[in-house]
């Protein structure tokens, strides 16, 4: 069971990993989209490192409501937990 | 027509990283070719090959532009970067005049293996990620490296097997003899990977002399057992003679003649009459006799028909003037869809610095090779011009002619 603190690693972990960015940009509020110059290809490689990490599929709409890194925190910590109740 | 020269060249090969290298190693008759024990793994009924380091490119290129570049897109880049440096062309040059881009290519084996894999194990299209479209397609050279130099003239892949970038070359001369273009980018890039040499390897058509990788490519010899699979890349620029002399380029050699033809028989086994064709035409095409060849660099991979074919063609073209004839392919191994423009710089190479690259191994010739004159040790002597003979899968042949610039 992973911890909050222990996913936010991970999710930091590979955006910095695989897409680069630098570490000191990355704060809760900042845009995630502005902050990692996302465009729609990069929305599909971030399905594939989110599938590889922590073993779910992201729908594209999922992202519609994710403005802030503080907003994708929440949104994979709720995936995780639900996969771990599913498997409990 | 507008005279074509050649202002810019770079090369990323087996035998060397850059141009100093590569000069060096041809001059030194020094192999490239290894056993790769990995393949044995795999099955491979032989593991020798050609190898390169795989280029370091984060910090160069961002993580967009690496991502849709296949293996030999890295090498294509390398090699570019430095043809387009010697040439002096620049991001600003590119970016206010219409350069253009034809490369050979016929292959991007490992990107489309991978993504099959991926589509298979996880039933879900979207994990294969962004970046695996453009590194499958063949046109992968094309695409990356136009969009990367911001290239707004002919933006086309020239795929015909082990001819390819001749062609591509070829192709670019025709385009700028004609007026239709000032300047283009040409070469050829070729993948190393394990993936795209298993069908190649399949038809039994590489040496097995495992033992001994420096002495398993003998185009020409006797002994010869088959291929040696190579790859890399290989870029030349060509451009008017106007534009050069416009822009104050280096002019490296000047393009003459370009002949092809196509064997119309069997897919893979070659003929003497498609060849002897080709060659006859870069030389009506070049306005040359014979006699006006100081060099020719042979297509020969070290196959027994293949070679002998060939032979037989030049035999036929140049045998009473007894031209000095050497492969590169000895040294380099088969460098596939990159061979064509890979030999043009190894020429050039030798051209400008005054010697004949050794077909290392032609030891004991054969009934064909016996009636040429085959240089197996380096040998100095002065090039004004040169042909380049590069043929294909399904009887595809082409032939370039270069020669040193005059006014």
């Amino acid at each position: 069971m992973m911890t909050n603190e222990v996913i936010i690693e991970k999710i930091n972990g590979f955006l910095v990993e695989e897409f680069e960015v630098d570490y000191d940009k990355i704060s809760p509020q900042a845009i995630l989209k502005d902050t990692l110059g996302l465009d729609s290809l990069d929305y599909v490689d971030l399905v594939v490192v989110i599938e590889n990490t922590f073993g779910f599929k992201v729908k594209g709409e999922d992202f519609v409501g994710i403005s802030t890194f503080q907003d994708f925190y929440d949104y994979i910590i709720l995936k995780v937990n639900e996969k771990n109740q599913v498997v409990a | 027509m507008n005279r074509v020269v050649i202002t810019g060249m770079g090369i990323y090969s087996c035998i060397g990283k850059n141009l100093e290298e590569v000069r060096d190693s041809l001059f030194q008759g020094k192999s490239g070719i290894i056993f790769d024990a990995p393949r044995k793994d795999l099955g491979f009924r032989s593991a020798l090959t050609g190898m390169v380091d795989t280029p370091v490119l984060k910090g160069k290129l961002d993580r967009r532009q690496r991502l849709c570049m296949a293996e030999e897109v890295d090498y294509a880049y390398v090699a570019t970067v430095e043809a387009l440096q010697n040439a002096r062309l620049d991001e600003q040059y590119m970016s206010d005049h219409e350069i253009g881009i034809l490369y050979g290519n016929d292959s991007s084996a490992k990107a489309v293996i991978e993504a099959t894999d991926i589509s298979r194990a996880k039933k879900d299209n979207t994990l294969i990620g962004s970046g695996s479209i453009f590194q499958s397609m063949n046109s992968t050279v094309t695409m990356n490296l136009s969009t990367i130099f911001k290239l707004k003239g002919i933006n086309l892949t020239v795929s015909a097997a082990c001819a390819s970038s001749s062609h591509a070359i070829g192709l670019g001369y025709f385009l700028i003899k004609s007026g239709m273009q000032d300047c283009i980018i040409c070469g050829g890039a070729q993948e190393i990977n394990n993936f795209v040499m298993g069908s190649f390897d399949g038809i039994g058509a590489f040496s097995i002399r495992e033992h001994s990788p420096a002495q398993s490519s003998r185009p020409f010899d006797k002994d010869r057992d088959g291929l040696v699979p190579s790859g890399g890349a290989a870029t030349v620029i060509i451009e008017s003679l106007e534009s050069a002399q416009r822009r104050g380029a280096p002019i490296l050699a000047e393009v003459i003649g370009y002949g092809f033809s196509s064997n119309g028989e069997h897919i893979i086994q070659p003929n003497v009459e498609g060849p002897t064709r080709s060659l006859s035409k870069a030389m009506k095409d070049a306005n040359l006799q014979a006699g006006d060849i100081d060099y020719i660099n042979a297509h020969a991979t070290s196959t027994p028909l293949g070679d002998s074919c060939e032979a037989k063609a030049m035999d036929a073209v140049f045998g009473t003037h007894q031209t000095p004839i050497s492969s590169t392919k000895s040294m380099t191994g088969h460098e596939c869809w990159m061979a064509g423009a890979s030999e043009i710089v190894y020429s050039l190479l030798m051209m400008h610095n005054d010697f004949i690259a050794p077909n290392i191994n032609f030891e004991t010739p054969d009934e064909d090779s016996a009636k040429l004159n085959i240089i197996a040790q380096t040998k100095q002597q002065k090039i004004d011009t040169f042909l380049s003979n590069s043929f294909g899968f399904g009887g595809t042949n082409s032939t370039l002619i270069v020669t040193k610039f005059k006014h």
